[in-house]
């Protein structure tokens, strides 16, 4: 009964100050709450918001963190245009597409914040009217990380250099060294066959459609190339099929595998990981230039009570020396071109990966992505079932060709 | 011919019965016999204003979207007919989808009902401290679904998991529970007789109870042993319970949702669609692909399937039954008789 008592008295308290917070935003004092929504690890903690509101003594920033971006992505779509999503909102870059079909329903970022962000960042989050309507957050530029440990016992080259020089060069070269790793210590050196999947395909432009909407999946010989080079040369190489497993979160640790692609946000995923192992590095090196993985926007949804506040957070949350405090606190790459020229980005390193000047070497890394890929709102789909073609030859439930016509079939079902 | 004697007074009757309205009722009166009249009606009738609302309405709603191309955020659509209909009946994975979730329900309720049998049997004897083992049985059951099948997902790892290690070790192969669709569906029929087993038990077990003690003593005088008595007493008296088992484990069954979609990471039943269920893939549909359209028509298809098997159940149910009632009349009452047809 107690209990019971309580809580109804919470909720109307919870009522009123809900109440109040309301009428105050539009009255004389404009005491504002803007609450913000994430998930993972934006690197946005308890300090860097307390930042803002002691810049602005009349907003109360209030932060909630999902676990993992699809529940964001349920919630978002849930409630977008209905009203009952936070002040702002972030959104990955999987699902940004999915989200700019609703553009109009998103507020537009003022004129001033235009430019200032690596320029395909941006595009990507401008739509057919030319309204721009995500701030980026993040990038995902990618070097490769690797074991010096088991490479030393493999007979390879195990200082940063050394690895860079051996990696040098296309997807054959990668697959080439991982073969000599095999031969040399009989297991695979990659992580997971589906990351290297991942890595090829973020080097094409138009993979699974074109811009005018045509469907080019199964025609398109890129995707096919891609399929055929991972499902020959990978699958025996990597550990597992694909990533985010309880085995493999579990592997970082034990060595079942000496490499992986590495985006900066994966480098607090190993360390996380793999809290006691102390020969991960990284190397300023990606197989046929740079790639970007990852990486995302805030959005403002248009039906909030507090638009133009919000805006103002995002616009500062975006700037170049929040992006770089966030990069310190959680590894996420900035996507503003002025952090990136910034000498704090610069002199970045990290401990857990022997001192490596990860600043250096991921601004290096954004430097070598050459392209954009376009991703419409069907990508996701689409890059899903292809994964599922190549976890089905890894588990050998059915061969290369006929897991390849499953997709076409799958893909024609659409 | 006493028949028309009686006719002629019919008419009469009548009249008599004319004077009893002309009584005139006083508005309490009224009250008191429209109370009776109408209000069971109202004391029922929030069930039924909730279910309209929580139940009807949505169930309605889903048919309408089932005919549309539905847009959820802009919470418009557009009328397509049958589309997501042929759609769904078209995909290969509906049909793999319904091939598993028979699969998965055929493999955790038929061991599901017999080892729950046994244990009701074991509970019904006259063992130490009853109220404990009878409490434990139902413990799983309490169990959220999502945590039973988070730790046997981890049990069931190909890799690192516990069953696997335990096979590896004793020098056996290891089982490709993620890649087989028969060993997956064993893995999640696995959590879910885990979880049901002791619950339907339970229920077994108080059948069990209400069967007149009589029956067994009479079975013991008569030389019956114990696995005698089980079968030709305590199984005909479960029928109408087993039945009831049955049926809720059937519809349980077809909509098994949490430990498929909970034994990987990814919750979308396997790269070849291995352990796929309907509601998983229903699931997907709608909140993966956001395509609210095809889930809704999926949905009814799942209710037209559920109410098939439902249907079957009830004629299956009705026969059994009926034989049931026959036997509970007639076999205390003949009892001298059934003895002398087993000593034909």
């Amino acid at each position: 009964m107690a209990i019971a008592a309580f809580s109804a008295s919470a909720i109307v308290l919870a009522g009123c100050a809900g109440g109040t917070g309301n009428e105050d935003a539009g009255g004389e004092d404009g005491e504002i709450t803007l609450t913000v929504a994430t998930f993972n690890d934006f690197g946005y903690t308890d300090e860097l918001l307390q930042e803002y509101m002691d810049e602005n003594p009349n907003v109360t920033v209030e932060h909630t963190r999902a676990a993992e971006s699809g529940d964001a992505r349920s919630n978002y779509f849930a409630k977008l245009g209905k009203g009952g999503l936070a002040d702002i909102e972030a959104v990955e870059i999987d699902w940004f597409a999915e989200a700019m079909q609703y553009s109009d329903l998103l507020a537009e970022a003022p004129d001033d914040v235009k430019g200032r962000w690596l320029d395909w960042k941006e595009a990507a989050a401008t739509d057919a009217d030319g309204r721009l309507v995500g701030f980026g957050t993040d990038i995902g530029p990618q070097g490769i990380c690797y074991r010096a440990d088991l490479f030393a016992e493999a007979g390879l080259a195990s200082d940063p250099a050394g690895v860079a020089d051996l990696f040098n060069g296309d997807w054959e070269n990668f697959l080439d060294v991982a073969d000599q790793y095999k031969t040399a210590t009989g297991k695979p050196m990659i992580d997971s066959a589906n990351s290297v999947l991942q890595g090829i395909v973020n080097q094409i432009e138009y993979t699974y459609t074109e811009e005018d909407g045509t469907v080019i999946a199964t025609e398109n010989p890129e995707v096919q190339d891609a399929y055929n080079l991972v499902a020959e040369r990978a699958v025996p190489n990597s550990a597992y099929s694909g990533q985010w497993s309880d085995d493999w979160f579990a592997s970082m640790a034990n060595g079942e595998f000496a490499a992986m692609l590495c985006p900066g946000w994966m480098l607090g995923i190993i360390e996380g990981n793999a809290p006691d192992t102390a020969d991960w590095n990284i190397a300023d090196v990606f197989p046929n230039g740079g790639g970007n993985w990852g990486g995302s926007y805030l959005t403002v949804p248009a039906d909030g009570e507090n638009v133009e506040a919000a805006l103002e957070l995002a616009d500062w949350l975006t700037a170049p020396e929040q992006q770089m405090k966030a990069f310190a606190n959680a590894g996420t790459f900035p996507s503003q071109t002025e952090a990136l020229e910034s000498q704090e980005l610069a002199d970045a390193t990290n401990a857990y990966f022997q001192d490596a000047p990860v600043g250096e070497i991921l601004t290096t890394r954004a430097e070598a992505v050459t392209v954009a890929p376009y991703k419409d709102a069907n990508y996701f789909k689409y890059h899903d079932a292809l994964q599922n073609a190549v976890i089905r030859v890894f588990d050998g439930v059915e061969d290369q060709e006929t897991s390849w016509n499953t997709w076409v079939a799958e893909v024609g079902a659409f | 011919m006493t028949a028309t004697d009686v006719r002629p007074d019919a008419p009469e009757a009548p009249p008599q019965r004319k004077e009893k309205p002309v009584r005139v009722l006083s508005f309490s009166q009224n009250l008191s016999r429209w109370d009776l009249k109408f209000s069971p009606y109202l004391y029922i009738s929030p069930f039924f204003i909730l279910f309209a609302i929580v139940g009807l309405f949505p169930i309605a709603y889903t048919a309408v979207i089932s005919f549309m191309e539905w847009d959820l955020v802009r919470n418009s659509g557009e009328f397509i007919g049958f589309g997501q209909y042929v759609w769904i009946l078209e995909n290969p994975h509906f049909w793999t989808a319904l091939r598993n979730t028979f699969s998965i329900f055929l493999l955790s309720s038929v061991p599901q009902l017999l080892l729950a049998v046994f244990i009701a049997a074991m509970l019904d004897k006259n063992i130490r401290a009853k109220t404990f083992w009878r409490t434990s049985v139902l413990l799983p059951y309490v169990m959220a679904p999502v945590a039973v099948a988070l730790i046997f997902s981890n049990m069931f790892g190909d890799n690192h998991g516990l069953v696997n290690n335990i096979l590896t070790d004793l020098g056996l192969p290891a089982v490709p529970w993620h890649k087989d669709p028969f060993w997956s569906h064993v893995a999640i029929a696995t959590m879910v007789n885990f979880r049901w087993t002791g619950y339907n038990a339970l229920i077994l077990l108080a059948a069990m109870q209400a069967v007149p003690r009589e029956y067994y003593e009479a079975a013991t005088v008569d030389g019956a042993g114990a696995f005698r008595q089980f079968w030709s007493i305590t199984l005909p008296s479960l029928r109408p319970t087993l039945i009831f088992v049955i049926i809720t484990s059937t519809i349980g069954g077809l909509q098994i949702f949490d430990e498929p979609s909970q034994f990987d990471n990814t919750g979308e039943g396997g790269a070849a669609q291995q352990w796929l269920t309907i509601s998983l893939f229903l699931y997907n549909i709608g909140w993966r692909d956001w395509n609210f359209g095809r889930a809704a028509a999926l949905a009814w298809i799942l209710f037209l399937i559920i109410l098939v098997i439902g249907l079957i159940n009830l004629l299956v149910t009705r026969r059994l039954v009926r034989d049931e009632g026959g036997r509970g009349v007639t076999i205390p009452r003949k009892r001298g008789l059934s003895r002398k047809g087993q000593g034909r």
